[in-house]
């Protein structure tokens, strides 16, 4: 039963969102803090280390690190106002069983009874259904530790197959691409080598808003004397002073990196000597740009012809470079084919694995790529193994003390896991760092199946839109209660570090995932006394992989500030970049520099394919959904920090003026998007900052807020990534205001 | 660490990106906790996402300080403008309205003028402020006159604007560029076809500013 056990309104009242501020200590000035705790932002991949402030066991605020090297004390306004999220009011301090005949809902249980109720939950449907109709959702939010051990207990413990994390709507297209093209899959440069590039090229990344700090590197780079190409729908604060801005119809990219090749060919702006010595495939990877004519390109990609070429001459004849790319490109039904197109450019000319020539996605959450990395993943094992490689599986399950044979195989991604719900394959779901009816496109199908399950339980700190429907909600962590790794966007290892200890019955993850197993009987290999242990073993379960950490230690990383990974022995530095002249890795055995056997990089064909649904007669306009720099990903935290509600409240659509005016739409005006899922009703902020094609719409709020009714489930076929970018809808302005208007704050 | 007289304030509007983190961390100053003493505004967010952060100048002869009735807003002997005397303050609003910069704000439950005061409390202990720490795009920086011209080769700091006929000399600096400046990206549809016109805001007014100064 994963119904909704009451109507959401009372839920809500009780569970929030509700809106911290400071307040007591908190606000008081000239308190001495009992210490200061050097770690990082809960938030995003750029993982900006910050000193947080401690009195009586509660974080009352925040000192600049100067010291760490990547953001040298800067922060944006969600690491400023982080803290707050602690001493919440919405705090779960109990485990919560799902009964409708309570006030909100919910009746509070004791912890022990409520991990027992789960251990009966899972026994009953696996004995019932097998052990594949049990799944484990995980989370990029989860220290490295974390998401290593909840692998392990989905496929040691309950022998599913059915694991996979939300970091299958983040990143996992340029992963695919980056390990399809370089046979590795982390961002190939530290950020200092933004600095010293000659041509920066970033293809749907809003840096300013989703990544702020990153901003400081591309100015410090223009003061160097950098051009800065930026290619978006939408004006965005890098984009209005860029050198060139390419404003690109949502879900052409592929087309755009296509036609710059062709001219790059054309006019042989290309390293020979490196596409000769590093690469294979350029054959027929030119033949099949060579209908990529400038006409053509921009035809597709509503880019001018003079654009384009000014671009390629510019990244052609570059010395050299740095291109990054998010979830602009990523998040298309051909994400692969668009991050593949990206690297293209970048091998033709040859500007990789040196200093100031580089190549990187940006990362979007806290550890999305040290969570992509050590087994939470469908396919994948620790080390950045590969399940159903008989090798990988022997190493791993010698590591844990298993035969191969008792490792389940591949799984498939998140939302394949909701198909397997509705057609009964799956009957029962543990959820942890995951709030999958904000975050997954066409969310009515989500609550639908949340509806269809026998048994929910999801481990979280606060009643998330998603634990709402749970029939148990054990209280989990936050970031500042537990230790533990994550790598950040640019390959870093680097340690959280506890401030405080966990209020009332709540507790770190990882206790309670071995609780589950204890109470099920199946604690083999799930019995570690704390996060270090559990890192001791992923160091020896990844040696030898790709994502090798064997040579990682906390202390190392508190030395260096952080471990660039790939760290391979005690005496190693890390691997600030990859790919350099001479550098060895496992697979190529120093044949090459990349990792294949033959030590080439691959040029991969990406051919254009259209969205999956294109505007037509009946829905005209070009949907397309991304952040604002107040908030982050589903608003579980964010929308429960009082001044960063205050600095965007709800979600706008922003709309081109030439557009509004068609519709006689006016600025702050209620507004229908209809698709042909879902609908929603928000304000119009109306800006000539966006394609007259296009409206924007920001992602962050549920129920009746979230954009999330009207995207489309549609996924690359390869990643699996949802086509959050792009979708068809029609706007209609004679509604007025829904339903929810009256009686919601603008956070809930 | 360098000591206080060394490390100066600049703002480069330029470098804006409008995150607020500046508004945000200023709230956590030790001496106005709760409150924010930075302006951050769209220009005009219908046609621009250009933002300015306005904090105190810091003036030589403040404005503010000179229309007080009270006498009640001192400056230090470094020449820090700080937010009005408690005892002394009688909330008229006279400050308010005749600083040029448009920077202090009445704070109507404690019937008081409060002004950005260069986190007095940090600065003086050899901090930097909180706004120019946090910023991550370096539109606020706070450090010595050799880095900032290493740092940033563009533009120049000056401090001197012309209000009417009033010239006001600022201990915080602008920076302002040096050369010709690019027009801005404004609206999308203006680089969507070939011919399409391209509306030029250029930045005139500071590089003009720039080229009197230089003349001076």
């Amino acid at each position: 039963m994963a119904s909704l056990p009451v109507k959401d309104l009372p839920i809500i009242e009780l569970f929030g969102p509700h809106r911290n501020y400071s307040n007591g200590l908190r606000l008081e000035s000239a308190v001495e803090p009992d210490k200061l705790v050097q770690t990082h932002c809960c938030f995003c991949g750029m993982q900006c280390g910050i000193q947080l402030k401690v009195k009586d066991n509660q974080v009352i605020g925040f000192e600049p690190w100067e010291e760490f090297p990547f953001n040298q004390g800067m922060l944006c306004p969600k690491g400023v106002k982080r803290y707050l999220q602690g001493a919440h009011p919405d705090r779960l301090l109990k485990a919560y069983q799902r009964d409708p005949a309570a006030p909100a809902g919910f009746r509070a249980l004791p912890y022990d009874e409520a991990i027992q109720r789960v251990a009966q939950e899972i026994e009953r449907i696996q004995s019932t259904y097998g052990p594949d109709s049990f799944a484990v959702f995980g989370g990029a939010s989860l220290t490295t530790e974390k998401a290593y051990l909840l692998g392990k207990f989905a496929r040691m413990g309950l022998k599913t197959c059915n694991i996979d994390y939300n970091g299958r709507l983040c990143m996992v297209s340029a992963a695919a691409a980056n390990k399809k093209a370089f046979g590795i899959d982390r961002a190939a440069n530290p950020w200092a080598d933004i600095l010293k590039a000659e041509v920066i090229w970033i293809a749907g990344a809003n840096i300013a808003e989703c990544f702020p700090i990153l901003t400081n590197y591309l100015w410090q780079a223009r003061e160097n004397g950098a051009k800065i190409i930026v290619v978006d729908p939408r004006i965005t604060p890098i984009a209005r002073t860029c050198d060139l801005f390419l404003p690109i119809k949502p879900g052409r990219d592929i087309a755009l990196f296509n036609g710059i090749l062709h001219l790059m060919i054309e006019k042989d702006w290309l390293d020979h000597d490196f596409i000769d010595t590093h690469t294979v495939g350029f054959a027929a990877l030119a033949e099949h740009v060579k209908e990529w004519t400038p006409r053509r390109c921009a035809e597709v990609t509503g880019i001018t012809e003079a654009a384009i070429r000014k671009a390629a001459q510019w990244w052609g004849s570059a010395k050299s470079s740095f291109l990054m790319h998010a979830r602009g490109i990523e998040h298309h039904t051909h994400g692969v084919q668009n991050c593949l197109g990206a690297i293209n450019i970048v091998l033709a000319s040859g500007r990789i694995g040196r200093e100031g020539c580089g190549y990187a996605t940006i990362t979007g959450q806290g550890n999305g790529q040290g969570g992509r990395e050590h087994g939470q993943k469908c396919d994948q094992l620790p080390g950045g193994r590969d399940i159903e490689n008989p090798e990988h599986r022997a190493h791993v399950a010698k590591v844990w003390g298993i035969t191969p044979e008792e490792l389940p195989r591949a799984g498939v991604d998140v939302y394949e896991v909701f198909r397997r719900i509705d057609r009964g394959e799956v009957r029962g779901l543990l959820n942890i760092c995951f709030n999958p009816l904000v975050s997954l496109p066409d969310s009515g199908f989500i609550k639908r199946m949340l509806e269809r399950l026998q048994f929910f339980v999801t481990i979280d700190f606060f009643m998330s839109e998603t634990a709402r429907h749970a029939d148990i909600v054990l209280p989990g962590s936050l970031h500042e209660e537990d230790e533990g790794i994550v790598a950040s966007a640019e390959g870093r290892v680097i340690k959280i570090n506890a401030a405080v200890d966990c209020p009332g019955d709540a507790r770190q993850d990882w206790r309670i995932i071995q609780d589950i197993a204890r109470a099920l009987g199946r604690e083999k290999g799930l019995t570690f006394a704390n996060p270090r242990e559990i890192f001791e073993e992923l160091r020896r379960a990844s040696a030898g992989g790709i994502a090798d950490y064997s040579g990682i230690t906390y202390e190392k990383i508190e030395k260096q500030m952080g471990v660039f990974w790939p760290c391979p022995s005690d005496d190693h530095p890390g691997t600030p970049r990859l790919f350099e002249a001479g550098s060895s890795n496992p697979i190529a055995k120093g044949k090459g520099r990349f990792y294949f056997p033959d030590g080439k990089a691959r040029f991969n064909v990406a051919p254009y394919t259209p969205p999956a649904e294109d505007v037509d007669d009946e829905f005209p306009v070009i949907l397309t959904t991304g952040r604002v720099v107040s908030q982050y990903l589903s608003g579980t935290q964010t929308r429960r920090i009082g001044p960063l509600v205050d600095q965007y409240p709800e979600p706008l659509i922003e709309i081109h003026p030439q557009l509004a005016s068609r519709h006689g739409i006016k600025d702050g005006e209620w507004v229908r998007i209809e698709g042909r899922r879902g609908i929603c009703t928000l304000r119009a902020r109306i800006v000539t900052t966006i394609r007259p094609d296009t409206i924007f719409v920001p992602y962050h709020w549920g129920g009746g807020k979230s954009i999330n009714q009207v995207t489309i489930a549609a996924q690359d076929p390869i990643s699996k990534i949802p086509e959050y970018k792009v979708c068809a809808v029609r706007i209609l302005n004679q509604y007025g205001p829904p339903a929810n208007a009256q009686g919601l704050e603008p956070q809930q | 660490m360098f000591l206080l007289d060394q490390n100066e304030f600049f703002i480069d509007p330029a470098r804006c990106i409008g995150c607020q983190a500046c508004v945000q961390a200023c709230s956590e100053c030790d001496t106005h906790k709760g409150h924010a003493m930075i302006h951050l505004e769209y220009v005009d967010r219908g046609q621009s996402t250009q933002t300015v952060p306005v904090v105190c100048m810091h003036c030589e002869s403040p404005t503010c300080a000179e229309v007080c009735p009270a006498d009640a807003i001192k400056k230090t002997e470094d020449g820090v403008v700080q937010s009005a005397r408690k005892p002394r303050c009688v909330a008229c609003n006279n400050c308010v309205l005749a600083c040029p910069f448009g920077v202090p704000k009445m704070i109507t439950d404690f019937e008081l003028m409060m002004k950005c005061d260069l986190c007095y409390d940090r600065t003086s202990a050899g901090k930097k402020p909180m706004c120019a720490t946090v910023c991550p795009s370096g539109a606020l920086f706070y450090g010595p006159r050799p880095e900032i011209d290493q740092l940033r080769p563009r533009s120049k700091p000056m401090n001197q604007f012309q209000f009417g006929r009033q010239t006001i000399t600022t201990k915080v600096h602008m920076m302002a560029p040096t050369g010709p400046v690019k027009a801005q990206y404004l609206d999308v549809t203006e680089v969507m076809n070939e011919n399409g016109p391209r509306q030029r805001i250029a930045l005139d007014i500071l590089s003009n500013l720039y080229a009197s100064e230089d003349g001076v």
